[in-house]
């Protein structure tokens, strides 16, 4: 039976392509801002406009890649992985409808606001207050329909709901709290707005939310992409049943507390970053765990990683996620966290997730369906291009982080013979530059690849002569 | 169906019931942050704004201000007090060019970072900082206490042009805040938001704002605000600021 009659596939592929639009406007403002750290001239585009400046573009690049990007991916995989696994069409088609165009119009709205400066100043949480609103009605009908897709399921035919699907809802649970939470703020004009905490709590709540925002949104969202999406390719079922289970709820109950790690040594007490600390050692097992049981599906098929680089990317993907969730517990140590905190290690570590882990897995998943959707084979020779230069350009731009992230660390920390500070800080400003081009350069190549991977999906979907279904 | 004298477990019932599993999720993901953060607002050691002085009395570290005293009769070594309406705008700015993303104002209790910023950074003064402006990356060096280290007109030309103070800096240029004046009735109006959630400011220090802003440029209040990062407690030696 054809797919796109079962089920609603047209806010799954138009999700999809705006997923990949956005990852290349993501990546290219992400290539833009390295390069005004590596040549800050750059920041001087159209001499005193301060819109393309390092300070207003970050928030965007930011935003971009997680919400434009990641969101867009996260919702057309969980709006196809709800259908297909509880074997039903959604709830609501058209509130499926009103999430894609609310989402958008978010996004948009970010493009202009960011670049003019109009930011509530908390990291991946920037946008304003009416902004917020319009998010928080879109994720509610997101979820909403899902959960309810999942209600209405025969339960005679899909009497459990599969693991891929707990780790999307979690993940929309947890998002909303934090979303709503972290942006209590009392207005004072249309497009500003001021935190209603201050200082110690600010910080720690904003912590909270901007290490679950990676935590739910990025880990557990995309964990659900791989629960799914790694079976399916290899055609063969996830490893272990009692590992998921086992993976998912340390992942409920554990992760949330690792927001504190980040405060360590600062002015919030002493136990609560030591708190984050411990829980953030213990949780590199349920991790493991779950990279593991991702893997291990493979088991007896590994073969078919010789020809399937839309398998290749989604195991590459689960080494990068053992790689950062290894390298997360030790930066969260205390006696390395006050080396690494402040410097480009922790730029590194986040890109090692955001680069390695969630666009690799992310674009798996993307390609997967859109094979199926339209019933075609991707190009495999772009396919094979893309999976090569990102993996090299993420591999690059690690690296890069790594060096110039400890270089700063012991250069701030380093003394001469006298017992006097051995570096200016200006000095090890310079210090950074080479390192700064290489990840410009890493991050260009991540670039070429997302856009590989657009023309790649745009010419499958006129090649398939299904380019007029894509309105359905 | 499955056999009826064999117990499901809990896991096997939520699996069947996405209710029921929607509600022990809610509940797992909502107790960390209970845990982490309400001790924070309850325990008031978590912002501590007083200290045994050297002499044995008990000194407060904020500004303890008396009736009818403006924010301009503050002292240096009074203690942590609201920003003034000039400062307030420039801290607006700090914040729209997102001078946070590269720049900290948290300095921690080491050895290199006291001689190279100052003393460490007390939870109390970041109290009336909404949002906190504690960064998490130094691109550029930590800004909690770069009040009072440099002069005004070191501040303006390297606004200006950083790379012509610092050759190695990558910092953006911001000659652009000169020929933007700050507008008062809008300070006013931020004054008064601050006010309700906590900002101790009075009905007076909101309506002598705009005058007090009065001519100034985006520039002037950029260097006031960072004028007074850092410098509003008078730290003593033999005096416990953190156990």
């Amino acid at each position: 039976m054809n797919l796109t009659e079962k089920y609603n596939l047209g806010v799954v592929k138009w999700f999809t392509i705006m997923a990949s639009v956005y990852l290349v406007v993501g990546t290219l403002l992400g290539v833009y801002i390295a390069s005004e750290l590596a040549f800050p001239f750059l920041n001087d585009l159209g001499t005193d406009l301060p819109y393309f400046q390092f300070g207003r573009l970050r928030p965007l690049h930011t935003n971009a890649v997680i919400f434009a990007f990641g969101g867009s991916a996260l919702m057309a995989s969980a709006f196809y992985i709800v259908q297909r696994t509880n074997q039903t069409s959604l709830w609501s088609n058209k509130m499926a409808w009103f999430t894609f165009w609310s989402w958008n119009i978010v996004i948009v709205l970010a493009v202009i606001t960011l670049p003019l400066g109009l930011t509530q100043s908390k990291e991946y949480a920037e946008l304003e207050w009416p902004i917020d609103i319009l998010m928080t009605l879109s994720w509610a009908t997101y979820l909403y329909n899902f959960i309810m897709t999942i209600h209405i399921r025969d339960r005679n035919k899909v009497p459990h709901v599969y693991v891929a699907n707990w780790f999307f809802l979690g993940m929309m649970v947890m998002v909303t709290y934090l979303h709503v939470v972290n942006n209590l703020s009392i207005p004072v004009s249309a497009f500003k707005s001021y935190s209603i905490f201050s200082g110690v709590q600010d910080a720690m709540i904003q912590w909270w939310w901007g290490h679950n925002a990676v935590g739910f949104f990025l880990t557990a969202g995309f964990l659900g992409i791989m629960y799914y999406f790694v079976p399916k390719q290899a055609q063969r079922p996830i490893y272990s049943y009692r590992l998921s289970v086992i993976h998912f709820w340390a992942l409920m109950f554990g992760y949330v507390w690792l927001g504190a790690h980040h405060l360590q040594y600062t002015a919030l007490p002493d136990w609560a970053g030591s708190l984050g600390a411990t829980i953030s050692l213990a949780m590199i097992i349920p991790s493991w765990g779950g990279a593991l049981n991702g893997i291990l599906t493979l088991s007896g098929t590994w073969d078919r990683l010789r020809e399937d680089y839309i398998l290749r990317f989604l195991i590459m993907s689960l080494a990068f996620y053992a790689m950062s969730t290894f390298e997360g517990p030790v930066m969260a140590a205390k006696t390395v966290n006050a080396l690494s905190h402040y410097t480009d290690w922790t730029i590194g570590h986040v890109h090692s997730g955001a680069l390695g882990w969630n666009i690799m897995v992310a674009a798996g998943a993307m390609y997967h369906m859109i094979e199926k959707i339209y019933n075609v084979k991707m190009s495999q020779k772009l396919l094979g291009i893309h999976f090569w230069v990102h993996t090299i350009g993420t591999v690059v731009y690690i690296v890069a982080m790594w060096v110039s992230g400890i270089m700063q660390g012991l250069m701030w920390r380093a003394y001469d013979e006298y017992g006097t500070l051995a570096y200016t800080f200006a000095e090890s400003v310079s210090a950074m530059h080479p390192y700064y081009v290489m990840r410009a350069a890493g991050g260009a190549l991540v670039l070429i690849g997302a856009i590989i991977m657009l023309i790649n999906i745009v010419t499958t979907i006129r090649r398939s002569g299904a380019g007029q279904t894509a309105n359905a | 169906m499955a056999n009826k004298n064999v117990k499901e477990s809990l896991q096997v019932k939520l699996e069947k019931n996405i209710f029921g599993m929607y509600l022990f999720m809610a509940l797992s993901l909502s107790l960390a942050g209970i845990v982490e953060i309400v001790p924070l607002f309850t325990n008031p050691e978590a912002v501590k704004d007083e200290v045994i002085a050297a002499d044995g009395s008990i000194k407060s570290l904020l500004w303890l201000r008396s009736e009818g005293q403006a924010l301009s009769d503050w002292k240096y070594g009074d203690g942590v007090r609201p920003l003034t309406a000039l400062e307030l705008a420039g801290r607006d700015i700090y914040q729209r060019e997102g001078c946070y993303l590269c720049h900290s104002q948290m300095i921690r209790p080491f050895r290199d970072e006291k001689e190279r910023y100052g003393h460490f950074s007390l939870a109390v003064e970041s109290k009336y900082d909404h949002p906190f402006q504690w960064g998490s990356k130094r691109t550029g060096p930590d800004l909690a206490r770069v009040g009072g280290k440099y002069s005004d007109e070191w501040h303006i030309l390297h606004l200006r042009h950083p790379q012509a103070v610092v050759p190695e800096s990558v910092m953006p240029k911001y000659r652009f805040l000169e020929s933007a004046l700050v507008d008062g009735e809008t300070i006013a109006t931020h004054m008064s938001g601050l006010s309700k959630v906590g900002v101790s400011y009075t009905q007076a220090d909101i309506a002598q704002a705009p005058a007090s802003v009065e001519g100034k440029n985006e520039m002037d209040a950029m260097v006031a605000y960072l004028q007074s990062l850092g410098n509003m407690i008078k730290f003593e030696d033999g005096v416990t600021y953190r156990e």
